[in-house]
């Protein structure tokens, strides 16, 4: 047999070639090579920059000047109004309170829906009898919009908090669980039968294959999950809540603070954006062989 | 690796009798119909054939993914009756999973078999040594060039010690340099582990250099039409390619495979007048250049 460099290179490789020392680059090379690198983002960063300055410019011309046309911005509160009931909030605790117990029912409601959906998803995915006994179910209860369920809610449980966190529940368990069966059901064949001949079994491969090879479509579930969570909690909020962001926007309205309405909106986009951004992290995190 | 090359006479491959059919709305497709193969311990056999005429087919029976219709399969007496560690598997695909790191995926067979992390690290890490990817095994899959991939995919399915090889056209997707290097990774790791292995293959010179014997199928209903002997000399070189021996083989194999091939694609093809065809082609007609 030859000594070929495979089959001989032996515990004792030969050092490897080292390369010769180099002088550090200067900080300009460095900030140079690192501008070229990120070109890209910062141009997007400092148009996205512009486009909000410009955003925020258009509703003070619009609010300023009360235009009419169509649309009637004479009541609608300027962003210097709304800057201003926003640096007073702040320090108002039944403002923060709001907020909190949105994002408390936002919690318990999507972790619950995490819980019950993903699993499910997984185990219809993989069993072909659980799948023909629930799906049915699920697609006559899925075309159904959370916010229908209100009344029945509120039958249902005996607390309002609970039939809110039960609305948010709902809005996210449908698509968490559509999105993990749809990836289940997008499981490369070829890589079971490749950890099927490595000599794993039905529970490894479960765990081994089917799960990670569908995370990423149990994320997409969990994100537009999110999405749906808040949707329904705003709305379940306004029609039968006591507290809570979306009852705090409405109260607005009927109080006639203009400007809170416009704070309560803009708070419920910073926290839907916040709690998406929150599950786009911890995908990246469980899932490290798809980032970058 | 000691483990490894303990068995060095097991890995007895025999196919008897054998047919699989697959059942489809038009009725049942018989696949492979009345053949026998058998690969004895330690011997490179390769299967070729027209497209479609059922070496997958055959290969995942050996593997145990699918029931033969008629007929046995056995390793070693042994009848195969579903997948397992002893018998691996190498796919076209690469078929590496994507959520583990190149160190991970050889890492697979030997988690499986519940291998302490360590331990098995370390064997890992000496395996992707013997292949060059030492430096990889952090890396995940999809960072790596197709040639890696399959490095990788042969690596971890040895990793387990397994009795047999069974490689299904795993060179198909690769360029034609990195397969030269491939084919002679994979004689390499053969003959180090003393392992029978089963190759699949549309390459009719790539069978004919790794293999000690070739099965050549006929078109569909596939069966053994023919079976050639290789007694070229080892190790074998890349310049043997140019030897008559190896063109003599090579001609037998191809005018083999072309006439199954024309079977394959419904026979009137063998008689395609090119006097019918009156494509101008730069002043020619496309008779003429052809
Ligand atoms: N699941 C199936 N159902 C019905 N027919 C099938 C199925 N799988 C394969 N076949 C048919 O069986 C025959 C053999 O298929 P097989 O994949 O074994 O051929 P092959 O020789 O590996 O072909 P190729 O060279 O293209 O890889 C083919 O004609 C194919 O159409
Ligand atoms: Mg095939």
């Amino acid at each position: 047999m030859p000594a070929t460099a495979v089959a001989e290179a032996g515990p004792a490789p030969a050092a490897p070639p080292k390369t010769p020392p180099k002088t550090p680059p200067s900080f300009g090379t460095l900030a140079l090579r690192w501008y070229r690198l990120n070109q890209g983002r910062l141009r997007a960063t400092a148009i996205g920059i512009a486009s909000l300055i410009a955003f925020l410019l258009v509703w003070h011309l619009l609010t300023t000047y009360r235009v009419v046309f169509f649309v009637r911005f004479t009541n609608v509160p300027s962003p210097l109004a709304v800057y201003a009931s926003f640096t007073k909030a702040i320090h108002d605790p039944k403002f923060l309170m709001h907020i909190l117990l949105s994002c408390r029912r936002i919690f318990i409601g999507f972790s619950l829906a995490a819980i019950v959906g993903v699993p499910l998803g997984l185990i219809m995915g993989r069993f072909k009898l659980v799948h023909e006994i629930i799906f049915p179910v699920a697609e006559v209860l899925r075309p159904i919009p959370a916010i229908a369920w209100v009344p029945m809610a509120i039958m249902l449980w005996p607390t309002n908090e609970q039939s809110i966190v039960f609305i948010t529940f709902l809005g996210s368990f449908f698509p968490i669980l559509v999105n993990t069966l749809h990836g289940m059901s997008l499981v490369d064949p070829v890589l079971v039968r490749a950890a099927q001949c490595l000599g794993a079994r039905e529970r490894s491969i479960f765990r081994e294959v089917y799960f990670p090879a569908s995370l990423p479509h149990i994320f997409t579930g969990l994100t537009v999950g999110m999405g749906v969570a808040w949707v329904s909690l705003i709305a379940a909020e306004m029609i039968s809540g006591q507290y809570g962001i979306g009852y705090f926007t409405w109260e607005a309205y009927s109080l006639v603070q203009y400007a809170d309405i416009a704070l309560g909106m803009i708070a419920i986009g910073v926290l839907g954006l916040g709690s998406s951004l929150l599950i786009r992290g911890a995908g990246q995190l469980v899932m490290p062989w798809r980032s970058t | 690796m000691s483990e490894m090359l303990a068995n060095p006479s097991k890995g007895h491959i025999e196919v008897r009798n054998f047919s699989l059919s697959y059942d489809s709305i038009e009725g049942p497709v018989q696949a492979v119909t009345d053949t026998q193969i058998h690969v004895k311990p330690g011997e490179f056999v390769s299967i070729v054939g027209p497209s479609g005429c059922g070496k997958s087919t055959l290969l995942n029976a050996v593997a145990g993914f699918l029931k033969p219709t008629t007929g046995i399969v056995t390793v070693d007496g042994e009848r195969v009756n579903g997948p397992s560690a002893e018998r691996g598997m190498v796919f076209q695909q690469y078929s590496l999973f994507p959520w583990k790191t190149v160190r991970e995926n050889v890492e697979f067979g030997l988690k499986m078999r519940g291998m302490p992390r360590s331990q098995r690290e370390r064997a890992a890490r000496t395996l992707l040594g013997l292949a060059g990817l030492e430096a990889f095994e952090k890396h995940y899959p999809d960072k790596l060039s197709g040639g890696m991939k399959q490095r990788v995919g042969i690596v971890r399915a040895l990793a387990t010690g397994p009795k047999v090889l069974l490689l299904d056209e795993p060179f198909g997707a690769l360029d034609a340099q990195t397969r030269v290097i491939m084919q002679q990774i994979l004689t390499n790791m053969w003959q180090r582990l003393k392992i029978s292995v089963l190759f699949v293959t549309h390459d009719i010179d790539e069978a004919i250099f790794l293999s000690d014997r070739v099965y050549c199928m006929t078109a569909r209903p596939g069966s053994i039409k023919a079976e050639i002997p290789i007694p070229l000399e080892r190790p074998r070189q890349q310049s043997m390619m140019m030897s008559s021996e190896f063109l003599a083989l090579r001609r037998g194999l191809m005018s083999l495979i072309r006439e199954e091939s024309l079977k394959a694609m419904g026979g009137e093809i063998t008689d395609m007048g090119m006097q019918g065809l009156n494509i101008e082609l730069h002043g020619h007609s496309l008779a003429d250049v052809i």
